[in-house]
């Protein structure tokens, strides 16, 4: 899969310390960042985060109030929405409501004045891609919030945009058809080599289709990197608490946690807590150099494995996995136990 | 749910006394005054004067039905849609008309319009024109007069259609590279219909029953059905006649509703 994201390494769209005010509130502060193109880009951070406004910002649909934007190296800051020409799928989808399925398709493309015959053809291909065939004469309120999803999509690739903006476009979705999406959105990402930059509220969903991901918090950005970056190094305690389950453990100045000495990661100078993700943590075993005495608090089970709630002695909470497989019995509620884990698993926050 | 029923019996019996029965009084009338039979509708429905009459009723009704519903729709974009002081101005300039009665509003537009009116007065200083030229006692005055009672009321039906409009979807479509034109004609004017086809539904109805300003405006030149029923009952009386030109007033009325109703009922799908 991450073979799949091979991005030129041109920069297309670059961001420089691009704020934005509204009012006296700071929905954006600072943020420099590069999009290369044909890449994809999510942008996740939990709820007023200023995903949406940065993605307005580059979309051209409001303005910036400090910083500059760059398209393919031109300052493009004082463009409209028009001159960027950027295909954007609006949170909601923003459909044409008194517009049929292909109308609405059709709509970008008479803009661009194509001939008659071009536009029923681009529009016959694009309804096929996404799978909407027989719907073509349908107005958006007779269909499901799936399809109107895949018609915004269908709309918004049609003209053929340099960039395609998409704000949460799969938020409506059921579990099942939200994975298809995603699944058809990978593909045609492959197959159009546009630049996606995606909005999402969904870690999975960001880790699973990005090349890189951009994490906003309080409208900063807080680490931008490929999935296993951000995922395993971390570079503050927001993101590492953001992006899936981690531990959390407070040091104790002394290179310890509650006075049992630990062998920390080089960056530990100055930090005082120590993040391992759950799956990197191990009931211990002889020899392990990092071990930590723990009681066990609760155990879930999970069918191949079962999930233990932990205790440090500090009254900590750590969290692992056990394989249910063969091995030993499983430890009891209440008893005393030691985790361990790899210092190169481990990193200071 | 009896209760509720029980509930409204008031309002039932008020609308039917008010309504029902004076309107079951006019159907009488119209099949018997002055002979029972259906010679009062037979001689409205060929009579030259009140064929032209009722020709010239419709004709006016629609341009004026026309004119205002275009205006209304100029004034409420600036309402609906304007920089903060253009608003605030509009709306004062939509509620101040319904503070002033029909009636002077109707003398207002004849001391404006008449042979010695304002608007003559000046073009004549200024030299534009020798005789004064002929602006009320005619249809372009009725028009002009009726068009400017009615506006405001096609303001409301408009305003509401115009608010509804997700602003998200006209910038999605300036995104795709449409010029304003093209937003507001394929975009904006398409989704505010609906407000099209009820501010046109008020906008008829009310003008059809049109009496004060026409009769002030019109002089007695271009007499409109609801001057003609008035003839009818209080200037040579012939109240049976009266009774079957309302009759089929309704009933072109009525018919006209249901059927923009029909229309509307599928622009709502
Ligand atoms: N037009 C506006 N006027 C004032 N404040 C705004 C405006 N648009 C956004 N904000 C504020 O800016 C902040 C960021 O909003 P934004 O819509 O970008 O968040 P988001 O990350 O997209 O959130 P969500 O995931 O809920 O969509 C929020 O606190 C919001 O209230
Ligand atoms: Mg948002």
């Amino acid at each position: 899969m991450k073979s799949e994201a091979i991005v030129a390494n041109t920069t297309q769209i670059e961001a420089r310390s691009v704020g934005k005010k509204f009012g006296k509130f700071h929905a954006l502060r600072d943020i420099s960042l590069e999009i290369a193109e044909g890449e994809f880009l999510s942008l996740l951070g939990p709820s007023g985060s200023g995903k949406t406004t940065f993605l307005t910002l580059l979309g051209g649909y409001e303005n910036t109030t400090s910083g500059q934007l760059f398209l393919e190296g031109q300052d493009m800051t004082g463009w409209t929405a028009n001159q960027r020409g950027f295909g954007m799928v609006f949170q909601g989808y923003a459909l044409f409501p008194h517009l049929t399925v292909a109308e609405n398709i059709a709509f970008p493309l008479k803009v661009q004045k194509r001939s008659k015959a071009q536009i029923a053809d681009r529009v016959a291909q694009m309804v096929e891609m996404v799978g909407l065939s027989g719907h073509e004469n349908k107005k958006p309120k007779a269909l499901s919030g799936g399809q109107q999803q895949r018609v915004a999509l269908a709309r918004a690739l049609a003209y053929e945009p340099k960039v395609l903006l998409l704000d949460e476009p799969f938020s409506a979705l059921d579990k099942n058809l939200r994975g298809q999406m995603q699944e058809e959105l990978r593909r045609l990402h492959r197959e159009l080599g546009t630049t996606f930059v995606f909005v999402t509220h969904d870690q999975e969903e960001a880790l699973a289709l990005s090349s890189r991901i951009a994490i906003f918090n309080h409208g900063e950005l807080q680490q931008v990197g490929t999935p296993d970056d951000v995922y395993e190094r971390p570079a503050n305690r927001f993101t590492a608490e953001f992006l899936g389950d981690i531990n959390i453990l407070s040091l104790d100045g002394t290179s310890g946690v509650a006075g049992t000495p630990i062998k920390l990661p080089g960056n530990a100078a100055g930090l005082g807590h120590l993040a391992v993700r759950p799956e990197h943590m191990r009931l211990a075993a002889e020899g392990d150099a990092n071990q930590l005495p723990v009681r066990l608090r609760d155990r879930v089970y999970l069918g191949s494995k079962s999930r233990l709630l932990l205790e440090t002695q500090a009254g900590e909470e750590l969290m692992l996995y056990l394989d249910n497989g063969a091995g030993p019995a499983a430890p009891q509620t209440g008893a005393e136990l030691r985790v361990a884990w790899d210092v190169q698993d481990s990193f200071a926050v | 749910m009896r209760a509720y029923l029980f509930l409204i019996c008031p309002v039932l019996l008020f609308l039917g006394g008010s309504y029902l029965l004076p309107f079951l009084g006019i159907m009488q009338l119209s099949f018997t005054d002055p002979e029972p039979g259906l010679g009062q509708y037979s001689h409205v429905l060929s009579d030259p004067l009140t064929l032209s009459v009722i020709w010239r009723t419709l004709r006016i009704c629609v341009i004026v039905t026309a004119v205002s519903v275009a205006a209304a729709y100029i004034i409420t974009l600036l309402w609906v849609r304007g920089r903060p002081l253009v608003r605030s101005l509009t709306e004062l300039c939509i509620m101040i008309p319904f503070w002033i009665s029909v009636l002077s509003r109707a003398f207002g537009w004849m001391s404006m319009l008449s042979n010695r009116g304002l608007l003559n007065t000046w073009l004549k200083d200024l030299g534009l024109i020798e005789t004064s030229l002929q602006l009320t006692r005619n249809e372009f005055a009725v028009i002009i007069g009726m068009s400017h009672y009615l506006i405001p009321f096609a303001v409301f039906p408009l305003a509401t259609a115009m608010r509804n409009v997700d602003e998200r979807v006209l910038t999605a479509a300036d995104g795709m590279g449409a010029s304003r034109l093209r937003i507001f004609w394929q975009v904006f004017l398409p989704m505010t219909a609906s407000g099209i086809i009820g501010a046109t539904l008020l906008v008829f109805v009310f003008s059809v029953g049109f009496f004060v300003t026409p009769a002030l405006l019109g002089g007695g030149q271009s007499v409109l059905i609801a001057e003609l029923i008035y003839l009818w009952i209080f200037q040579i009386p012939q109240w049976g006649m009266a009774a079957a030109m309302s009759v089929i007033l309704m009933l072109a009325v009525g018919g006209i509703l249901v059927l923009l109703m029909r229309r509307y009922g599928e622009m709502a799908k």
